[in-house]
């Protein structure tokens, strides 16, 4: 018998997993995907935003505005890439900029600090915003965060910590036998006294399972644009340091440019409801409306530096507000759903709150006395001053040997990143924990070794290494003549 | 730190003839850093034939080709080290290197040729619609997993963009046993060089598909099938047109770019080669730091290459013994209508210089149309050209005394000839 079962492994799947970890509690994580993180918390805006914007009251202001005050020790203890370099949000018209003084009202509502700048004021923190600009909100605890270290190392911290993740098993059915539940899944059975749904995109079909619920989930889709790193002073490339948002809107919060941990710039998300759930595609049309509306507020961001395009569907729930709360029928079947933006940053105040408000009430649980919340650090060469990085060569030469040429991951961060308790059995999960084929070449150069390395560390044939998702192999064959 | 005269980036064809370069103009103290494990960069995988014809006037395969400047860079004892990776060039021309070996190193050179090479343009620079499955790769990355590491990465084949690694990769795949349905070229001309598009696609009945492009790829894991459109002549996809194909593999085959990152991130302006803006010695608005090969544009044949590269490997050599000549002038480069990049961007005038060279691309294929050379107005000089194709690099000269003054730009465009 499982204490808690959590179905998910997304950002806050992870983060609950996490927070159980504190406690003497046996939990099992179920994720369908090949990798934590894989679907929503992968494919976002990797924004740590400030909470300047959710109507106060609400769990969305609540749990963001906590979050984003964790994300700094949480960050530095699960040695994620965070900074904090603050939002503008653009008024690009006079007629908006009453709405800029409302949202700040709204800010000092949810207890965030803001400020109104004049266009003057915007200009001079942002040279390369539109020359017309009439005036921003200016919130300086928002902030970039990376979003893929962010779920993978909190789930590696959980495990450190004793929790259990199966990979690729997908629950099939939950049911609710009084005094616990069985999780029946593709591949086996368990019994649970507690059942966490932070099943994202899904979590509606398994609220349904228990109650005859009044909330359901629509996917809506965010296409977006990544350019490579280069210099944003150099002539003729024209970026930004803060993030930049236009003014809210029913929408969302509209479409950003955004640097990246990683020194990359983003462009996005378009915003459109989709029916299937695994619907990532992108199209142009949308995309070019993307762009329009970026280079509205950034004139001359240079799309030419383009490298990648791609889409993750957002969790918006009918409600509009966070889900959080036990099953009305069912009190110890936790909902955990409608986490769309601004869900990244609130996840660690999420797990925070299931864990020891919801979940623990319940099961009693006595404090885990091994927990720790930190990780082994990762050990990222290029950050090292020159002595550091020679200490470090002599001790594993492997640290030296660049695997990844554009974004310069050396085969020791490869191999760090395979050697921990979390799986990493995909080419998509080790650029994920690496960078390792997130650059310029998308894996032209270094996937055939990453191919290598994997089926080398796992004891598969390169035939068997997936890229991502079931049937994504890369390799279908070897070669019948004319190679060696 | 240690010092050396000449610091090559890049033991690729380009690195190889640049250090040949230098070495045969006297200067001794050289190396070369190159990445890999074996000197030769790109060529090792390209086991076609089909190199060498101007520079062994023999046909040779890609690591035939590259064994003839190894044996001469060994017998030269040129200096090289492998698995040594550039992080970074400073402009006052220190390199830090990385390598297993050594750990981090960091060189003083007098001198640099950057001979980094280019990489392929790829599914996420184009943003190609519809999911992003796997088995959609470039053509080089298909050639690296079948020539040197022994995989085939599918067995029925669609290639988008008509390069010349795509029509390799034809053939290459098919020989293998796989079925390739087709190459659709976005232009409604082909952008691979004549022989290949006989030899790989006419000889084997692949059919090309001019100004058509692949409008959506649909797959979850893998590919599954790719739709196919013909464009407009603003190559959108005209709605109606479309056909679907059923394909495990979408190579792409859509250009090669250079890959100059360690020269753009010191500020160096780069021309609309995407390479470095470089004067007539190949020599970069950095005294002393030189470019060549596919990092400053990217060629069609490795024997231009190579050429390309001794050039900038002498002038590398002639800056170290100081023999460079000051240049009374500098004038500019502009590559005008109908021309899409040209090398060099700027004139030295210094008083060795008698003629000019130029490298260019015109930007559509064209009949019966002038090269024509301007300079304030005035038309210099103009060459007729029957035919001329983006797809072959274009190499024309114009002597020193055809110039009208030694200061205005001199603009190269393609205008036509009226009939």
């Amino acid at each position: 018998m499982q204490d808690v079962i959590i179905i998910g492994a997304g950002a806050v799947g992870s983060f609950i997993a996490r927070s159980l970890s504190a406690y003497k509690l046996r939990t099992l994580v179920i994720e369908k995907e090949t990798d934590v993180g894989d679907v929503t918390s992968m494919a976002n805006s990797a924004i740590a935003h400030s909470g300047y914007d959710p109507v106060p009251g609400t769990n969305k202001a609540k749990f963001n505005v906590l979050g984003n005050k964790m994300m700094p020790e949480v960050c530095k203890d699960l040695d994620v890439e965070f900074e904090m370099n603050g939002t503008l949000t653009l008024a690009l018209y006079e007629e908006q900029l009453p709405t800029l003084k409302e949202l700040a009202e709204r800010a000092k509502l949810n207890g965030v600090e803001a400020h109104i700048l004049s266009a003057k004021e915007v200009l001079e923190r942002e040279p390369n915003i539109i020359k017309d600009v009439k005036g921003a909100l200016f919130c300086p605890t928002g902030g970039i965060v990376n979003p893929f270290t962010l779920t993978s190392h909190a789930m590696e911290n959980a495990l450190d910590n004793g929790v259990e993740l199966h990979l690729m098993e997908k629950v099939l059915d939950v049911k609710d036998l009084g005094d616990h539940f069985v999780v029946k899944t593709d591949k086996a059975e368990y019994e649970a006294k507690v059942v966490v749904n932070a099943a994202g995109l899904a979590s509606d079909k398994f609220a349904k399972m228990m109650d005859d619920i009044s909330w359901h989930i629509t996917p809506r889709k965010g296409q977006y644009y990544v350019l490579n790193h280069f210099d944003k002073d150099l002539p003729g490339k024209k970026f930004v340091n803060s993030v930049v948002f236009p003014l809210p809107s029913e929408k969302g919060k509209g479409i950003l440019v955004s640097r990246t941990t990683s020194g990359n710039y983003i462009v996005g998300p378009s915003s459109e409801p989709v029916d299937d759930i695994s619907d990532v595609s992108c199209d142009s049309m949308t995309l070019a409306n993307v762009k329009a509306q970026a280079t509205a507020m950034v004139p001359g961001i240079p799309f030419g530096e383009q490298i990648r395009v791609y889409a993750g569907n957002r969790s918006t729930p009918s409600n509009h507000d966070f889900i959080i709360e036990p099953s009305k029928n069912h009190p110890h079947f936790i909902n955990v759903a409608g986490i769309e933006s601004p869900g990244l940053v609130s996840s660690p105040a999420i797990g925070e709150y299931v864990a020891n408000e919801l979940v623990a009430p319940i099961l009693k649980p006595e404090k885990n006395p091994n927990f720790k919340k930190t990780i082994k650090p990762y050990i990222r060469p290029l950050t090292l001053s020159l002595e550091e990085r020679n200490a470090l060569i002599k001790k594993n030469p492997d640290y030296g040997e660049m695997v990844c040429n554009c974004e310069r991951v050396s085969l020791g961060e490869i191999e760090d990143a395979l050697n921990r308790s979390l799986p990493c059995m995909t080419i998509k999960a080790l650029k994920k924990r690496t960078r390792a084929g997130f650059g310029k070449c998308q894996g032209g150069f270094c996937q055939p070794n990453v191919i290598r390395l994997l089926s080398k560390h796992y004891g598969v044939t390169p035939m068997e290494i997936l890229y991502d998702k079931a049937d994504s192999e890369i390799v279908l064959s070897e070669a019948t003549k004319g190679a060696k | 730190m240690e010092n050396k005269d000449l610091v090559i980036i890049g033991g690729g064809s380009a690195g190889m003839a640049a250090a040949i370069g230098a070495y045969n103009e006297g200067i001794r103290d050289i190396l070369i850093l190159e990445k890999g494990e074996f000197l030769g960069g790109i060529l090792n995988q390209c086991i076609h034939n089909g190199f060498g014809l101007t520079e062994f006037k023999e046909e040779l395969t890609g690591p035939e080709f590259a064994s003839r400047f190894i044996e001469q860079v060994k017998e030269k004892g040129i200096e090289f080290k492998l698995h040594s990776f550039v992080t970074d060039i400073s402009k006052d021309k220190v390199i830090t290197y990385t390598s297993k070996e050594e750990g981090v190193v960091m060189v003083q050179a007098k001198a640099i040729v950057m001979a980094a090479g280019c990489y392929e343009r790829n599914a996420g620079a184009i943003g190609i619609p519809g999911d992003r499955p796997a088995g959609v790769l470039t053509a080089g990355q298909a050639q690296l997993f079948l020539n040197e590491y022994g995989y085939m990465t599918g067995k029925k084949v669609f290639i988008l963009g008509s390069g010349d690694i795509g029509l390799i990769m034809a053939r290459r795949l098919t020989l293998e046993g796989a079925k390739v349905l087709g190459v659709a070229e976005i232009c409604a001309w082909s952008n691979g060089l004549n022989r290949n598009m006989v030899q790989c696609l006419e000889d084997y009945g692949i059919p090309l598909y001019l100004s058509h492009t692949v409008s959506k790829v649909i797959g979850k894991g893998r590919l599954e099938k790719i739709v196919l459109s013909k464009v407009d002549d603003k190559m959108q996809p005209i709605p109606g047109t479309e056909k679907e194909f059923e394909v495990d593999t979408l190579i792409l085959s859509i250009g090669l770019l250079p890959n100059n990152d360690l020269l753009n991130h010191i500020g160096i302006p780069t021309s609309r080669s995407r390479g470095s803006l470089v004067n007539d010695k190949l020599e970069t608005c950095v005294p002393g730091i030189f470019s060549c090969g596919n990092v400053l544009h990217v060629h069609d044949l490795v024997d231009n290459v190579v050429e390309e590269a001794r050039e900038a490997g002498k002038n590398a050599a002639i800056y170290l013994k100081g023999e460079e000549k000051k240049a009374a002038s500098e004038i500019e480069v502009i590559a005008g209508d109908g021309i899409g990049y040209v090398v060099p961007g700027k004139i030295s005038l210094d008083e060795n210089l008698q003629s000019m060279t130029f490298k260019f691309r015109v930007r559509k294929p064209s009949k019966n149309v002038y090269i024509q050379y301007e300079q304030n107005g005035n038309v210099i000089k103009k060459v007729l050209k029957t035919a001329i194709i983006p797809s072959e690099m274009e190499i024309q000269k114009l002597p020193r005394e055809k110039l009208v003054d030694e200061k205005s730009p001199i603009t190269i465009k393609m205008v036509a000839k009226e009939m």
